[in-house]
């Protein structure tokens, strides 16, 4: 009888398991590396340097507004491709799934993680299922690879960034944090915050067409623009002074932070980028950035500077100073 | 953004801190912000080094994690400790440290700690969970009491008897006596929290002022409100008045919020309780009525006797008396840092300590 939820047997190897893979994800990710049914894709690349990365997904609530953890696992594994300014090309997939999940629930997140998929311009290329008995895991997590072609001339990486630099990002800060716990913690503010999960690879990709020399690119995921910040900061050995009057920063977001007692700086972002930029591209990079979907609000929003090396401040609307420190442990709402 | 630029003008911001800067200082002026959220906000708008030098802010003992003694730490992870309990509390109260243990340790040990937003979130996790007793912990001032004891009021009604609070409330004005009764730090005026008195009202001062010749202003937390409030308090001194002013006149009246203190008082009685680093404060606490013992989680559960171990070296008890800044502490950036504090100060997003660590250099 079909109940409609995941059963423990569709991760066994038998039939049960062979039919979700070939009714849900290999039609849903439909290419010829998924259609050969092999133990692993065989794929051909031209010379040059590769670029590989992993991720898992665990995010609570499965949906939020916005996205789901499947089209967040397909954005996130391109933007680490992205971020050192690789073309991605292929990703692969294994889902743990918790005995009971909706089957609905599982199809929506794949379908919507073959649509992302679509859009970066990536193929899921090999995956893997299975399932553990309830309470084992928390409704589904996803893994991820993925791997993509670095071009020449690019050299993209966390320890390059020099004084003079300007640091850009592509939009609002802390959107999908706060999606996320509005959603999860059930929050109702006047209007739902979206996430502002997205594929960063086609934007990276202009942004490094305009100017190939853009020092550092990071997407300010956990931890916030100001934990990504000190972590570019220590790698370069550079000092990095943000303008608190430039941080672009929704209405609803700074409203809702406002009322929890959370810093927008240390809030989750899956949708946007921090570049940090030799001042004399900066110019085209931004022209770059504000031509495509993804960065239309994109913006200045600090300089790399060469004293206090590893470290961030903030210059405050008020004219004063103050330390961004990194973020330590989880940021908790306040209590009065 | 609507309600928060106005308080966020850079000139104006610059005007007042001019006006500060031209006044004739003939000696430091020592004001005390007692709210954990000023705290905060002062270092988050980097004001303290815009302020001319004479001006010494000292901040107080306004955060509640911070001021909640080390027993009732300690009793918040034995109630954690026992089978079939869901622990319930606020944010910040998870990592502070206990003689051996925390509620974060605990949970990840496999108790059942969780943070919720309101205590109503508490009550509804009591009616999900019929076979299990959920017990909230309620810390905070005078400005969270009102929401716990009208979660117990809806518990009473819905006859949900799976729920209790460890009550280890405080009330600000007695601790303010208690500060300028021990005379260990001199104080020129006192920079009064805005959400405390929202329910308190600015009225509540008035002894503080009379008694102790010491200027009180409410004052609001964005930038210009602190501004305000520090000029405010620096003309009463010049002038030699000890008044009780309200700069945060959009939030604050001067009764506050009689209703919410009702609420208060049905269900609570002031009882003498004991602060982290001050001691006992009489009247400085809130205990269950008679008629609503039955909510009082020590009442529920017959607790054991505490014996409490302190970090030998934490300061933080002069720390939140004002006599001692966190810099001056031998712990502080070596050994007690936020992913490994020693003691509360140090652990809560509004505490003096972690203010300091966080923020300046």
């Amino acid at each position: 009888m079909d109940s409609g939820l995941i059963q423990l047997d569709q991760g066994s190897g038998g039939r049960a398991m062979h039919e979700l893979i070939d009714t849900l994800f290999v039609s849903a990710f439909s290419n010829p590396f998924l259609a050969e049914r092999n133990d692993s894709a065989v794929f051909e690349i031209r010379s040059g340097r590769l670029a590989m990365t992993t991720d898992s997904y665990v995010v609570d609530p499965i949906f939020f507004p916005g996205g789901n953890i499947g089209s967040l696992a397909v954005h996130g594994t391109v933007n680490d491709l992205a971020m050192r300014g690789a073309r991605p090309l292929y990703i692969t997939a294994g889902f743990i799934l918790e005995e009971g999940l909706a089957y609905g629930d599982l199809k929506n997140i794949v379908m919507s993680m073959a649509e992302a998929a679509q859009e970066a311009g990536v193929l899921v290329i090999a995956g893997d299922t299975k399932v553990v008995p309830r309470g084992k895991a928390d409704k589904l997590f996803i893994n991820t690879s993925g791997i993509g072609i670095v071009p020449p001339g690019i050299d993209v990486s966390g320890q390059n960034a020099r004084p003079g630099d300007l640091v850009l990002i592509n939009g609002t800060i802390g959107d999908h944090g706060m999606a996320v716990l509005c959603k999860r913690e059930g929050l109702a503010f006047e209007n739902e915050i979206q996430s502002d999960a997205a594929a960063l690879g086609r934007l990276t990709g202009l942004m490094l067409d305009a100017f190939a020399g853009i020092h550092v690119l990071r997407d300010p995921t956990r931890g916030g623009v100001a934990t990504t910040l000190n972590e570019i900061a220590e790698q370069s050995g550079v000092g990095v002074r943000l303008f608190e009057e430039a941080l672009p920063i929704r209405d609803d977001v700074l409203g809702a932070c406002e009322v929890l007692g959370l810093d927008p700086l240390y809030v989750a972002n899956e949708g946007k980028v921090l570049a940090i930029v030799p001042a004399q591209g900066a110019d085209a990079v931004l022209a770059a950035m504000k031509s495509h979907p993804l960065g239309r609000a994109s913006c200045r929003i600090g300089e790399i500077v060469a004293d206090n090396p590893g470290r961030v401040f903030l210059r405050t609307r008020i004219g004063g100073h103050r330390l961004v420190d990194m973020l330590r442990g989880e940021q908790l709402p306040r209590i009065c | 953004m609507k309600y928060l630029d106005e308080y966020r003008d850079p000139r104006l911001a610059k005007s007042l801190i001019e006006r500060l800067r031209r006044k004739a200082f003939s000696r430091e002026v020592r004001l005390m912000e007692i709210c954990g959220t000023h705290t905060v906000a002062i270092f988050r708008s980097g004001m303290r080094q815009l302020l001319p030098p004479q001006i010494k802010l000292i901040s107080g003992p306004g955060c509640p994690v911070c001021v909640t003694a080390s027993e009732d730490i300690d009793r918040t992870i034995w109630l954690a400790q026992q089978p079939g309990v869901i622990t319930t509390t606020f944010g910040d109260l998870v990592r502070v440290p206990g003689s051996s243990s925390s509620l974060h340790i605990e949970r990840s040990k496999g108790a059942d700690v969780r943070i919720v937003y309101a205590t109503l979130d508490a009550l509804q996790i009591a009616r999900d969970n019929p076979d299990r007793q959920v017990v909230f912990i309620g810390i905070g001032f005078e400005t969270t009491a009102p929401t716990i004891a009208a979660a117990i009021q809806q518990a009473s009604k819905l006859g949900v008897n799976n729920f209790s609070v460890f009550s280890a409330h405080k009330l600000l004005p007695p601790a303010m006596r208690a500060l300028l009764e021990a005379h260990e730090v001199n104080l020129d005026g006192f920079i009064c929290p805005g959400h405390v008195s929202t329910i308190i009202g600015a009225g509540a001062y008035q002894e503080v002022a009379d008694n102790y010749k010491v200027p009180c202003v409410i004052t609001g937390f964005e930038p210009l409100d602190i501004l305000q409030g520090i000029s405010l308090l620096i003309d009463q001194v010049e002038s030699g008045r000890a008044e009780v002013e309200n700069q945060y006149r959009r939030a604050v009246t001067w009764e506050g919020n009689p209703a919410a203190r009702k609420l208060i008082d049905e269900i609570f009685e002031p009882a003498d309780s004991t602060w982290r680093g001050i001691g006992i404060i009489p009247k400085s606490g809130l205990a269950f009525r008679p008629g609503w013992k039955k909510f009082d989680a020590t009442v529920r559960f017959s607790m054991p006797e505490i014996r409490v171990k302190e970090h030998p070296g934490c300061r933080c008890g002069e720390v939140l008396r004002g006599v001692m800044t966190p810099p001056e502490c031998g712990l502080f950036r070596k050994v007690c840092s936020p992913q490994d504090p020693k003691g509360p100060c140090m652990v809560s997003a509004e505490g003096t300590c972690g203010a300091y660590y966080r923020y300046s250099e």
